[in-house]
């Protein structure tokens, strides 16, 4: 990293101008956004809206056709796998593979990067005691575990390496109400006692409230507004912001979320 | 590639101190190999005969190239078909210095005439009125079924027509022994023969007079290398005393003995030297398990290198197949190219680079084994779910790792049941490589078929079946070998594909 390129101060997560096309219409950009460091920000809009293309470039899983993505002011290069251990990534479901246990999909970098086994199996005791997973499961392979405790062990595997950012892709999307409501808490417990830069994609605004710092809607590839939910409410950027908050907000936001 | 194939000849021709005798797919021309064999043997010198090489494109070319040292033939073949019709069958001088200059010597007259003929039933040549070739002239509605050799060599079926001016459309290839039985069930009219096939007798056939005298003298005589002159001198001397000692009687009876009473060669062979010449060979008649044993380390041995060289292979070219699309269409279509050549012809391909034996033949099974490997793990690492890919490397796993530690053991399944797909199809097709002398199960099916010998055609078909069996129950194990518990345990509860 050189020094003009990175500082202290410097975002987290910053796109700039940065533009991902697929094939006709629909695609990314432009779109400029920074995550300072120790935020947790929300990516909400509809589906299609370009979320988890958002995401997928700062991964760099995606390479955009114009801008750039810089992690702490440093320009992502393409296929740099030392930048995405810097991130911890959750998508919906899980992602575990499935010939691995879950302490082996947990510990897969790590083992890769040659840890002692005494080191990986602190850091497995360490995580599961974080996420509460139970520790005897570390044995089970992904088909058996419950929806709740994939996501754990997937969380697990995406804080192994003590990375600066986490990216979360839906990450109660396929949960059932109460392994949705028990896994959320204590993930707003995590988040809180790592102080992680954490970036969110939901499509639930409920959810965003209650794990964010700040909003940013995007609907057809661009941001439409960024900040918290009252600004939404109070100030609407455009006609579909508003009808996005109150379409959602007639649902009805869990108790103690911001009205 | 030919200076290699040229090199390794040679190496083989130098270090084969030893006479390799060669024969045809047929009966008379085993039983000749096997005399020959057996004589040099007599005198001293361990023969090998590497039996049923082929038709006689492929044994000539053995021979010329060293694969084989001497081979029986016949003058009329020697003159049209090997030598394009430059020299006069009838003059033996002549077709001595032709062959001189390949580098091949002729030994005398064996004693006997092998030609070719028209043979009919007789009932139906009796209807007709038909007894010289000249009289077909007259039936053009006949339906004619000749051998696929007879149908497109020189001295065949093309100057028989030319010089009879025959008319017949109706004419169809078939293989030796199934024009008999269509001569006999009326499904053909007139078929070629060899005049000394015991089944004119049996069939109770006409064999027509050739009365424009299309053929030419068919005498029956040992090719071989010149060389051997000087490498193994007693046991072409030994080789020499059948010259004049066969006559036509003596032939058909051992052709009638071996084709008709189904005795193996070696024994006909054997019998015939005790009584005609005092020679007391032993034929080297192994017990059938030792037999059937031999034959399937050989059969193995030719699955198992070509298998093993085709996964060698096959999986990098898929990985690379799944990682590059373009790169992919183009080592599938590949790869699917070489599926689309028969495999006899394939084998006949491989013989001017890699000679006769077990390398053309293992070179064959290596390419066809190629298509299922590649195509299952290009289409085990594509069926990857798109969510796997991504973690894998959203991890930070750089490429060969995800394709280690997550992508190849995902596709295992996949790429197993391609191995399997190309074992049991290695297993079958290797049962070809006894047409060019690789061994195997092939070799008593072949010799079977030509012996119309279904207890032999049985000692081949029966355990290459039970080989295909076991290779398909290994893989059945070696999947609970190689292919993570995990996901073993996933696909039995269903919770993936």
């Amino acid at each position: 990293m050189r020094a003009d390129e990175s500082t202290e101060g410097a975002p987290a997560i910053e796109l700039r101008e940065v533009v991902k096309r697929y094939g006709g219409a629909e695609g990314l950009g432009p779109v400029s956004l920074a995550v300072p460091a120790g935020r947790t920000v929300a990516l909400i809009g509809p589906s299609g809206a370009g979320k988890s293309t958002l995401l997928r470039l700062v991964l760099g899983l995606v390479a955009p056709d114009r801008g750039e993505v810089r992690l702490r002011g440093a320009p992502l290069r393409p296929e740099d796998h030392a930048a995405r251990r810097r991130l911890g990534y959750v998508v919906q479901g899980g992602g575990l593979f499935p010939h691995l246990t879950a302490g082996r999909n947990a510990a897969l970098v790590a083992r890769h990067l040659r840890w002692p086994e005494a080191r990986v199996t602190a850091r497995l005791e360490e995580l599961a005691a974080l996420t509460r997973f139970p520790a005897e499961a570390l044995a089970r392979f992904p088909h058996e575990l419950s929806g709740g405790q994939a996501q754990r062990v997937s969380l697990m595997r995406a804080l192994f390496l003590e990375p600066e950012v986490l990216l979360l892709d839906e990450p109660l999307g396929a949960l059932d109400p109460i392994t949705r409501a028990d896994l959320q808490a204590d993930l707003r417990a995590i988040f809180a006692s790592l102080g992680k830069t954490v970036l969110l994609v939901t499509h639930d605004l409920a959810e965003a409230v209650f794990f964010a710092h700040e909003l940013v809607l995007l609907r057809d590839g661009r941001v439409l507004q960024r900040g918290s939910l009252d600004a939404l409410v109070r100030a609407p950027a455009d006609p579909f912001v508003a009808r996005f908050v109150h379409a959602q907000r007639a649902l009805g936001l869990p108790p103690g979320a911001p009205p | 590639m030919t200076g290699a194939a040229l090199a390794a000849t040679l190496v083989l021709a130098a270090s084969a101190s030893t006479p390799t005798v060669g024969s045809k797919q047929f009966g008379e021309s085993l039983v000749l190999g096997e005399l020959a064999a057996q004589l040099a043997r007599d005198a001293g010198a361990p023969a090998e005969h590497r039996a049923a090489l082929g038709g006689t494109r492929v044994v000539w070319e053995a021979l010329v190239r060293g694969d084989v040292d001497l081979y029986p033939e016949y003058t009329g073949t020697i003159a049209r078909e090997l030598l394009g019709g430059a020299v006069p069958a009838g003059d033996p001088a002549a077709l001595r210095a032709a062959l001189a200059a390949r580098g091949v010597g002729m030994t005398r007259s064996l004693g006997f005439e092998d030609t070719y003929a028209l043979g009919m039933r007789r009932a139906r040549a009796a209807e007709l009125g038909i007894s010289r070739v000249s009289d077909l002239a007259r039936a053009p509605g006949l339906r004619l079924g000749f051998t696929n050799e007879f149908m497109d060599r020189g001295d065949g079926w093309p100057a028989l027509r030319a010089r009879y001016r025959l008319p017949q459309r109706d004419v169809r290839g078939l293989e030796h022994e199934v024009a008999y039985a269509a001569l006999a069930a009326g499904e053909i009219d007139v078929t070629d023969l060899y005049s000394t096939d015991p089944e004119i007798r049996r069939h109770d056939l006409v064999v027509l007079e050739d009365d424009l005298h299309a053929f030419p003298p068919y005498d029956a005589v040992y090719l071989y290398r010149l060389e051997l002159e000087r490498r193994a001198p007693a046991a072409l001397e030994a080789i020499r005393r059948l010259e004049g000692r066969i006559d036509a009687r003596a032939m058909i009876a051992m052709n009638a003995r071996a084709e008709l009473d189904g005795v193996a060669p070696a024994r006909v062979a054997s019998e015939f030297l005790r009584a005609t010449l005092g020679v007391a060979s032993a034929p080297e008649e192994e017990g059938r398990t030792s037999r059937i044993l031999r034959r399937t380390r050989e059969h193995v041995a030719l699955v198992a290198v070509a298998l093993l060289a085709a996964i060698a292979l096959a999986v990098p070219l898929g990985v690379v197949a799944a990682r590059r699309p373009g790169a992919g269409r183009l080592v599938l279509g590949a790869v699917g190219v070489v599926q689309t050549v028969p495999s006899l012809a394939l084998l006949v391909m491989m013989i001017p680079l890699l000679g006769i034996g077990a390398r053309p033949a293992v070179a064959a099974l290596f390419l066809y084994g190629l298509l299922p490997i590649v195509r299952n793990t290009h289409a085990g690492l594509t069926g990857i779910a798109l969510e796997l890919r991504e973690s894998a490397a959203a991890l930070g796993l750089p490429p060969r790792a995800r394709l280690r530690l997550v992508e190849l053991p995902l596709a295992t399944p996949a790429i197993l049941a391609g191995v399997k797909t190309s074992a049991v199809i290695a297993v079958g097709t290797a049962t070809l490589g006894a047409l060019v002398g690789a061994g195997g199960y092939g070799q008593p099916i072949l010799t079977g078929v030509r012996l119309a010998s279904v207890p032999l055609i049985l000692e081949g078909a029966i355990p290459a079946a039970l080989l295909a069996l076991v290779a398909q129950g290994l893989f059945d194990l070696a999947e609970r070998w190689l292919v993570p518990r995990g996901l073993r345990r996933a696909r039995a509860a269903g919770a993936i594909r």
